[in-house]
């Protein structure tokens, strides 16, 4: 009797995760294989043919283009995080520290949440009316006179990549940062001010190195979002700005799979080796 | 009550602003989308209308929106159901060490974070070696999976954090078998938490583009239809096509959020006395 309760358990615990294990599996783990595999296979212009070969990889690292390409995508993601860190904190910093009703905390958390459950294309689409060359920005500054004729750098920029990336992932900054600050003991803060620290001086040496942990994971979400996206950069940029998302799709639209696999998994490499690096700073299941 | 700082009031303005930045743009393509039938993607006006409203009913004019809209509802339903029922079962599972589940954790955290196109890309390339016949309730229900499943796992993570486990103890005591004290204590108690997880797991698959890119097959659901639409379409009917779906997503969002009101509330008055005597 004394070896099945701890055998149990482990059975239990296992047919309970046996679903999740299947998809993940299944939709996730036999892809990333699926990839690996085919990126070492052959293409012609009309099929794939099982091989292996370097030559995908010879091709992508031997061409200039995929450091400017890799490059693009590591810059998008660093303005991103930056601007949504920014926003994002600013934002969480309101809502817990200064809205005093719970109610109205949560109302206005709401608000900030509610257009992640809608869609991201519309949202996308819902800002050529007011960047394109006669839309709203352009036809008031001009009004205003502050410009003659209307700024050609607000649509299909990366101007307008970075700006709708802020506008798409804000809230993932906003939410675990808010999460985090919610749970810091507000004794602290009052003892922080007995000892005369001023409000500013609170924020920085009190308020923010609580919160670390949400920023490390609000910074692991827009990253890998940003550096994964394919569709704001090709809908924002008109086509005419390249990521490493835009790299491997226009190879799938080439029916070029094998070399967009290639891609994938360099992407892939990068992407985990950047969470490895964050995941360091911060133990996800303790911060929920 | 103390008086407000002067931060205070920099700050609130600042969130009007953040507010403005996340709402304008969509209110904006809500009031271009009664655009004259005469009128462009931008302002002016060329009158008020409700032309591109009925131009979306028109089949022809923008493809099957329709059928596209049914197809992504019926998949949103799909996903939502298993969302709830594989978090829940696997939220329950991690409460306790098991053989691997650190593994299975980091595994849903790459779920999470690979980027969508792989899964997209992947799924697809299995489907096509293996002969099988690529569907939006195939290979685009198990691409959504991934993206949906971490997040029920994460809500249910933050679920279980807060449990407090005396509840358990108690029914164990009082007899209950492991699968009474799940189905009457547990279950009940963590409930408008799985309003949450099926709200998530209906509109990130409602919403959902790049892992149903290539997973969906010949018939498009909505958001694939409207990416197709953005580059063939030049006229307001497709801001038209936006608000409606935006207002669909806000009802559904409305409906959620207006029931874990309800069950708080109900289980507010409801709730035993337990304890109050003392």
């Amino acid at each position: 009797m004394a070896a099945t309760p701890l055998k149990n358990r482990h059975v239990l615990g296992w047919l309970m995760a046996m679903p999740l294990s299947v998809v993940l599996l299944a939709f996730l783990f036999a892809p990333i294989v699926m990839i690996a595999v085919v990126s070492f296979w052959g293409a012609t212009e009309f099929s794939i043919y099982p091989a292996f070969q370097f030559d995908n990889y010879e091709f992508l690292f031997g061409s200039p283009v995929t450091y400017k390409v890799f490059g693009a995508t590591l810059k998008y993601a660093l303005i991103t995080w930056a601007l949504t860190l920014a926003i994002g904190f600013t934002v969480a910093y309101f809502l817990a520290f200064h809205v005093r009703s719970l109610t109205i905390q949560i109302a206005l958390f709401l608000i900030c949440t509610i257009p992640f459950w809608t869609s991201n294309i519309i949202r996308m689409i819902s800002w050529i009316p007011f960047l394109g060359r006669n839309g709203i920005a352009n036809q008031t500054l001009i009004s205003w006179g502050v410009i003659d004729e209307p700024l050609e750098w607000l649509l299909y920029s990366d101007f307008s990549v970075i700006l709708a990336f802020v506008h798409l992932y804000t809230l993932f900054m906003v939410v675990p940062i808010f999460n985090t600050m919610m749970r810091i003991d507000k004794s602290l803060l009052e003892a922080a001010r007995d000892n005369g620290a001023s409000g500013f001086q609170t924020l920085v040496h009190v308020i923010l190195p609580l919160t670390k942990p949400g920023i490390m994971i609000g910074t692991i979400f827009v990253v890998t979002l940003v550096m994964g996206d394919f569709i704001t950069v090709r809908f924002m940029s008109g086509s005419q700005r390249a990521n490493v998302g835009r790299l491997i799709s226009n190879d799938i639209a080439l029916l070029q799979y094998p070399s967009a696999a290639a891609t994938a998994v360099v992407l892939l490499c990068t992407v985990l080796i950047v969470i490895a690096i964050l995941l360091r700073f911060v133990n996800i299941r303790k911060e929920l | 009550m103390e008086k407000r700082p002067r931060s205070f009031y920099v700050l609130a303005a600042f969130f009007g602003l953040f507010v403005l930045f996340l709402y304008g743009p969509i209110l904006t393509i809500g009031l271009l989308s009664f655009q004259g039938p005469k009128g462009g993607l931008t302002f002016p006006m060329n009158g008020v209308s409700t032309h591109w409203f009925r131009d979306l009913f028109q089949e022809q004019a923008v493809g099957d929106i329709w059928g596209a809209f049914r197809r992504s509802f019926g998949l949103g339903l799909m996903v939502m159901v298993t969302t709830v029922v594989v978090s829940v079962m696997a939220g329950l599972a991690f409460r306790k060490r098991f053989f691997g589940s650190g593994l299975l954790f980091y595994a849903a955290i790459t779920s999470l974070v690979i980027p969508s196109i792989l899964i997209s890309l992947g799924v697809g390339l299995i489907f096509n070696q293996l002969g099988l016949k690529i569907h939006w309730t195939t290979s685009g229900f198990g691409s959504q999976l991934t993206w949906t499943l971490p997040f029920g796992l994460l809500i249910m993570f933050a679920v279980f954090n807060r449990f407090d486990q005396s509840y358990e103890e108690a029914a164990r005591d009082q007899g209950a078998n492991a699968w009474q004290t799940i189905r009457y204590v547990v279950l009940p108690i963590i409930a408008p938490s799985l309003i949450g997880v099926a709200l998530f797991g209906f509109t990130l698959s409602y919403d959902e583009f790049a892992r149903t890119l290539l997973t969906a097959g010949s018939y498009n659901t909505l958001p694939l239809e409207i990416f197709g639409m953005t580059t063939n379409v030049t006229t307001p009917v497709i801001y038209a096509l936006g608000t409606l779906t935006t207002l669909f997503s806000l009802g559904i969002i409305g409906v959620f959020l207006l029931s874990a009101w309800i069950m708080g509330k109900r289980r507010a008055r409801l709730g035993s006395d337990a304890g109050k005597g003392v």
